[in-house]
């Protein structure tokens, strides 16, 4: 029982670090360009957390970054690297925006959940072509979501110039299907947040009550770990590889919907991806596939996020330095072991577990 | 060969890993031209042993002499110039390369950087037809024999000039045939003023080849003696550490009606040749049907075609009298079918995965386990707690994960998680491999009872020791075919031999008769 | 526009665009031969841009012409150093590669731009001093007929590319090295057991990929763009990957992918020349080399034809 404490500790322990070494990197970095980190990072953080302005901001990004998340680490779950959350998310925000658009005058409680539901439905879809293509064909679902990435995102292009706007930008979608709402607006100065940070809290608790009180969160864990005994018990790693894939891009879908029917109200043609689909990543690695260190993550992220506006202006650092801390947290993350050696060196007077020889 | 030096001295061997001491201050010593075996069971610290003289793992404390020089063998580089050269039972060659590839990797024939191909073919030729190991230089790996590869692995340590060959568990992917090939290899090799190290848990193989025999038991050296005067059941016994009777014990069997029978079986294998070649068999309620042969005979084939995990080609199996060809496993499972799969921790077992949701994972989904689709976690943790009392899983507790316990209660595990089922077949695979003697005959002990209890028992199994003493009745496999079925008391290890190197049923049976002298009423029916 | 003109300009721009991914494709095929998946070639690429940008701005006025082949070095060694941070991650700290090289792909993007802006104080680097423009190939351009075609003001870098695309073949199948290299992705622990240092040969892999993604980086920001900014590669170097796994891990098939993908992509920019393919819809072109990729990947290249070892973390015995 000592030892599941034991590597439960070191299971929290492991991101805490990720987190201060990715700072210190960043300082580090600042350091050596002339700049002041510790003015960054106050101006940072100030600018969040002294505006609820801001901080509704930080949680509107947070919201996002919760389902791309999410939708990223159910695939993971799985076994697979979902890397197409960008794309599926351009997908559901598209579709959402779609149906929005086209039936403006549906009342709110029959649009709100048709757009989204449009939203959920194409993610799925994007991101199902993978799973099938990994189910029956063993093709590399990481080269295939990049590739359908890059496929959503000329299509949204093409769709916005030509069928949904006459230039880059769609009009707005009416009040009918805007998940804005009055008192959450007021009460944080104008944000942008919106009722998607609820939905995000409740798809939180469903995301792990289906992963760990349902036979299907079961089974998705089962053949992620194990593929070959889950197969020989009788689980079939088609079905999981897809029905992990569509709930990743219905999540995604989903993300991509409240984006455009709570944060912009609209959709215009992208230069490139949008980043928060990789950020989700970022999210669930930080995270480590669970649903409330999720959450927290994407509560960091999305302060980061928003706080690196106030970078340039009271520090005179560039606001990538935000993109660059993200990224050296991700590193950590992924070379844990490095954390994981220093932690046992650290208590090496307690009995030392046996490594294995061969 | 009375005075002769000694090329190889391990002294005091101790190698730890974290608190697991491997090897516990191992002695042993190795004189020039003769072959000396290494006995031990599976895990006694063997492998770590020759993994420490071939450069691959560091003792922790000891000492190693070679031809009297005392020498730190820090990596395989060194162990290489010293003349040290090991044969891996995994071979350690690369698919995709040539057999002169693999031979000259590291140690390449090339002008400025650049492979000398014709070159390196022609030494491989040349050492090759000298000590007569047939080998084609061109051929790629990947298209040949298993016998082929273990040539190009043995031709591997010759390039480098190895004077003392190291040969780790030769004989378990080899025919019979190619067995005696290897043996007459091996003499070969002494001859030539080589000395060998042979790694090996059978000692037929000791007595077949080996001047003298180091036993080693848990991790510790026990003796060193001469192979000549010492009897198989001396070895045996200090292997073992107590006397053991080979002997299971079991009442006769009482077969009834067939719970499984199988017509006409064709099964594919990856490639595309047939791995089971029309085969026809029938399990009976009540008897333990023994399946014998070389490992890639079509066994592993036959197996996962019975239980879904391979597609038949043509022919039907029938399960308690419902027809269950190319059903999906679960269905198969719920027909009445238990299976202990051969290895145990790929398919076995999920190891990142708690205890007990590893016990219900052939019955998670069903009442009481799961309603409308949601676990019952403390219905789980009920089964789990019931069965590791039940068959004795040692663990620290049903919530640790898989991989924490050792590998004889991960077998006790998934034998009670196929046993509660209640299923009217237990397919049980090479169910003993690797584990120690207890638990081996706690193992048999369950399959036997199952049988007793009006159970169809399939016990496949590498070992021909396990296969007579658990089985009624065995079928043997040869090249996809069952070419005999004989009766467990009616029938000997020679026959059996014979019978797994393709010889005919009857001309095996003759050849016995020859030798012994005497008519055994052996084979009751055949192809 | 006639025949040969337009034939010479669907060459010329197929191999310009082609170029980039030839050079990163290359690179990837070391890496993966060493069995170190690297998807952070996009990021190597995005390194490789913004740095021989720098120098070709910095330089102009010193090299001339000369500038925007010396900027090839400059991006290739940024690539080296760059890499060495998946090397690390991956073969000493154990991290999953596709992690790995996500974080390389996080990390370029944001760190080109945050050096831009410190050095340029804008998010771009604006046009740079000389780039590579046209140019005819030695003596061959003068072949009739063939020689305007194929080589005549047609991309430098692009024949560069295919020449050191057998040189990649020659090193990988006719040398030591070679075999050492694709021992290890192969079967690390044999290649250990003959004495061979897996780590080294993982590292040369991995540093090959950065030194080749790095120039590819180069090229797309000195041959294409004619500037650094963050959309100057925008996923070139994911088209790289697959072009080295549709030219099955092969130097040789890895370029004939990179320039079938050049043609494809250059499609939706000379299309408008060409007579039935301007009446098609520009999105389809655009969206055609993506598409393609996953139908090569579902229907011509099968798993098999991969290193063996690849994306295994490597743990040496000791």
């Amino acid at each position: 029982m000592l030892k599941v404490s034991r590597s439960k500790l070191d299971n929290l322990l492991v991101p805490i670090f990720s987190i201060i070494l990715g700072f210190v990197f960043g300082a580090i970095l600042m350091l050596f360009f002339g700049y002041n980190p510790i003015t960054a990072y106050e101006a940072m953080i100030m600018g969040v957390f002294g505006s609820p302005y801001f901080l509704g901001e930080a949680l509107r990004q947070a919201t996002i970054l919760t389902f791309t998340g999410l939708g990223f680490a159910i695939a993971f779950k799985a076994g697979f690297f979902n890397i197409g959350v960008s794309g599926q998310l351009l997908a559901g925000w598209v579709s959402a925006i779609w149906v929005a658009l086209a039936f403006p005058d549906l009342p709110r409680l029959v649009l709100v959940p048709l757009s989204i539901g449009a939203g959920v439905l194409f993610g799925a879809i994007w991101a199902g072509i993978a799973g099938f293509l990994r189910a029956y064909f063993g093709t590399s679902e990481v080269i295939v979501t990049i590739m359908l990435n890059f496929t959503a995102l000329h299509t949204t292009n093409y769709i916005i110039r030509n069928i949904l706007a006459v230039g880059n930008t769609t009009e707005r979608i009416s009040e009918n299907a805007s998940l804005r709402v009055g008192w959450l607006t007021d009460l944080t100065a104008g944000s942008r947040l919106n009722m998607g940070f609820f939905i995000a809290i409740v798809v939180v608790i469903l995301y792990w009550i289906f992963m760990t009180h349902m036979t299907a969160g079961f089974e998705i864990r089962a053949v992620g770990l194990n593929p070959f005994a889950s197969t020989y018990a009788g689980m079939s790693a088609k079905k999981n590889i897809i029905l992990s894939m569509v709930i990743s891009g219905a999540l995604a879908g989903l993300g991509g919907a409240i984006h455009g029917m709570g944060t912009f109200g609209n959709l215009f043609t992208q230069n490139a991806l949008p980043n928060i689909g990789f950020n989700g990543i970022a999210v669930a690695l930080l995270g480590l596939g669970n649903p409330i260190g999720i959450f927290f993550s994407s509560i960091l992220f999305g302060v980061l996020d928003v706080g690196a506006g106030f970078m340039p202006n009271r520090a005179g650092v560039p606001d990538e330095m935000a993109s660059i801390v993200i990224a050296a947290i991700i590193f950590f993350v992924g070379a844990n072991y490095l954390i994981r050696l220093v932690l046992n060196k650290v208590s090496t007077n307690k009995a030392v577990q046996n490594e294995g020889g061969e | 060969m009375a005075q002769t030096a000694n090329v190889i001295e391990m002294i005091g061997i101790t190698k730890e890993f974290g608190t697991f001491r491997a090897n516990d201050d191992v002695h042993l010593d190795v004189k020039k031209g003769e072959i000396h075996a290494l006995l031990g069971e599976n895990g006694a610290g063997k492998s770590t042993l020759m993994n420490i003289l071939s450069g691959l793992l560091e003792p922790t404390s000891g000492t190693i002499k070679v031809n009297g020089q005392e020498v730190q063998i820090s990596s395989p580089d060194v162990a290489n110039k010293l003349g040290i050269g090991m044969v891996h039972q995994h071979f350690m060659l690369v698919d995709k390369f040539t057999v002169a590839e693999n031979i000259m990797l590291g140690k390449e024939k090339h002008r400025f950087g650049f492979i000398d191909a014709k070159e390196a073919e022609k030494d491989v030729q040349e050492l090759s037809d000298r000590y007569g190991l047939k080998v084609d230089p061109k051929a790629e790996i990947a298209s040949i024999t298993v016998g082929m590869q273990q040539r190009a692995e043995i031709l591997k340590t010759l390039y480098r000039g190895a004077d003392i060959l190291i040969f780790d568990e030769p004989t378990g992917v080899l025919t019979p045939q190619e067995i005696d090939e290897l043996m007459g290899i091996m003499k070969a090799l002494v001859k030539e003023g080589k000395s060998i190290i042979l790694i090996t848990h059978k000692l037929d193989e000791i007595k077949a080849v080996a001047d003298r025999c180091t036993v080693i038991r848990r991790g510790k050296s026990i003796d060193t003696v001469e192979v000549a005067t010492t009897s198989q059941q001396e070895l045996a016994d200090m292997m073992v550490g107590r006397s053991v009777s080979f002997k299971v014990d079991k009442k006769p069997a009482n077969p009834q009606e067939p719970v499984l029978v199988i017509k006409d079986l064709v099964v594919k294998e990856a490639r595309g040749f047939d791995a089971v070649k029309k085969i026809s068999l029938e399990v009976k309620a009540g008897e333990v049907l023994g399946i014998a042969g070389v490992d890639g005979n079509g066994q592993s084939e036959l197996i996962q075609a019975i239980t879904g995990l391979t597609k038949v080609d043509s022919g039907t199996i029938t399960l308690d009298g419902k027809d269950i060809t190319n059903l999906k496993p679960r269905h198969i499972t719920e027909t009445g079918l238990g299976h202990i799969p051969e290895d145990r921790q790929k398919y076995g077992l999920i190891l990142p995965m708690r205890l007990e949701e590893n016990i219900s994972l052939q019955t998670y989904y069903q009442k009481p386990y799961s309603k409308n689709g949601f676990l019952q976690h403390d219905k789980v943790k009920e089964q789990a707690k019931r069965l590791i009392k039940e068959f004795d899983v040692r663990t620290q507790s049903e919530e640790s994960p898989a991989a924490a316990l050792s590998g004889g209660n991960q077998q006790k595990a998934i034998i009670a998680r196929e046993i509660d089922r209640n299923p009217s077949l237990l397919i049980a695979a090479q169910p003993t491999r690797g584990l120690d003697v207890g638990a081996i005959e706690y193992i048999h002990k369950r399959l036997v009872e199952q049988r007793d209890n009006g159970k169809g028992v399939i016990l496949m199994s590498y070992e021909l020791d396990e296969v007579m003493n658990v089985s009624d009745r065995i079928a043997v496999m040869y090249d996809g075919n069952i070419i005999a079925i004989v009766n467990a008391n009616e029938t000997n290890e020679k026959e059996l031999g014979l019978l797994m190197a393709g010889v005919s049923p009857e001309k095996a049976h003759e050849e016995v008769k020859k030798e012994t002298g005497k008519e055994s009423e052996s084979f009751v029916e055949s192809k | 526009m006639n025949l040969e003109s337009l034939l010479q300009l669907i060459v010329s721009s197929s191999l310009t665009y082609a170029a980039p991914l030839i050079f990163t494709a290359l690179g990837g095929t070391f890496s993966e031969r060493s069995g170190v998946v690297n998807i952070g070639l996009e990021g190597i690429m995005v390194m490789g841009a913004f740095m021989s940008a720098v120098f070709n701005l910095t330089f102009f006025e010193t090299f001339g012409q000369m500038t925007p082949w010396l900027g090839l070095l400059a991006g290739g060694l940024i690539g080296v150093l760059f890499s060495l941070i998946h090397a690390v991650a991956t073969i000493n700290l154990r991290a999953d590669h596709i992690i790995s090289g996500t974080v390389i792909n996080l990390a370029a993007p944001a760190l080109a731009v945050f050096l831009t802006r410190a050095i340029y104080g804008a998010a771009q680097t604006g046009p740079l001093g000389r780039s590579f423009g046209r140019s005819n190939i030695f003596l061959l351009h003068r072949i009739p007929v063939i020689g305007p075609i194929f080589f005549g003001n047609t991309s430098g870098p692009a024949y560069l590319g295919i020449l050191v695309a057998i040189l990649c073949w020659i090193v990988l199948y006719k040398t030591r090295f070679g075999l050492r290299l694709r021992s290890v992705g192969e079967h690390p622990h044999a290649a250990e057991t003959l004495g061979i240092n897996v780590y080294l040969m993982k590292y040369s892999g991995v540093m090959i990929s950065g030194l080749l993604g790095g120039i590819g980086g180069a090229i797309q920001a000195q041959a294409i763009h004619n500037e650094f900014g963050i959309l100057t590669v925008a996923g070139q170097g994911f088209i790289a990957m697959a072009a080295m796994i549709f030219g099955k891990w092969n130097p040789l098939g890895a370029m004939g992918a990179a320039i079938f993908f050049g043609f494809a992509h250059s499609l939706a920019r000379v299309g408008n020349y060409i007579p039935i393919i301007q009446d098609i819809p520009s999105v389809w072109l655009k969206v055609l080399p993506y598409l393609l990729t996953i139908v090569i990947l579902v229907g011509v290249v099968g798993r098999s034809e991969a290193p063996k070892d690849l994306g295994n973390t490597y743990v040496k015995s000791k």
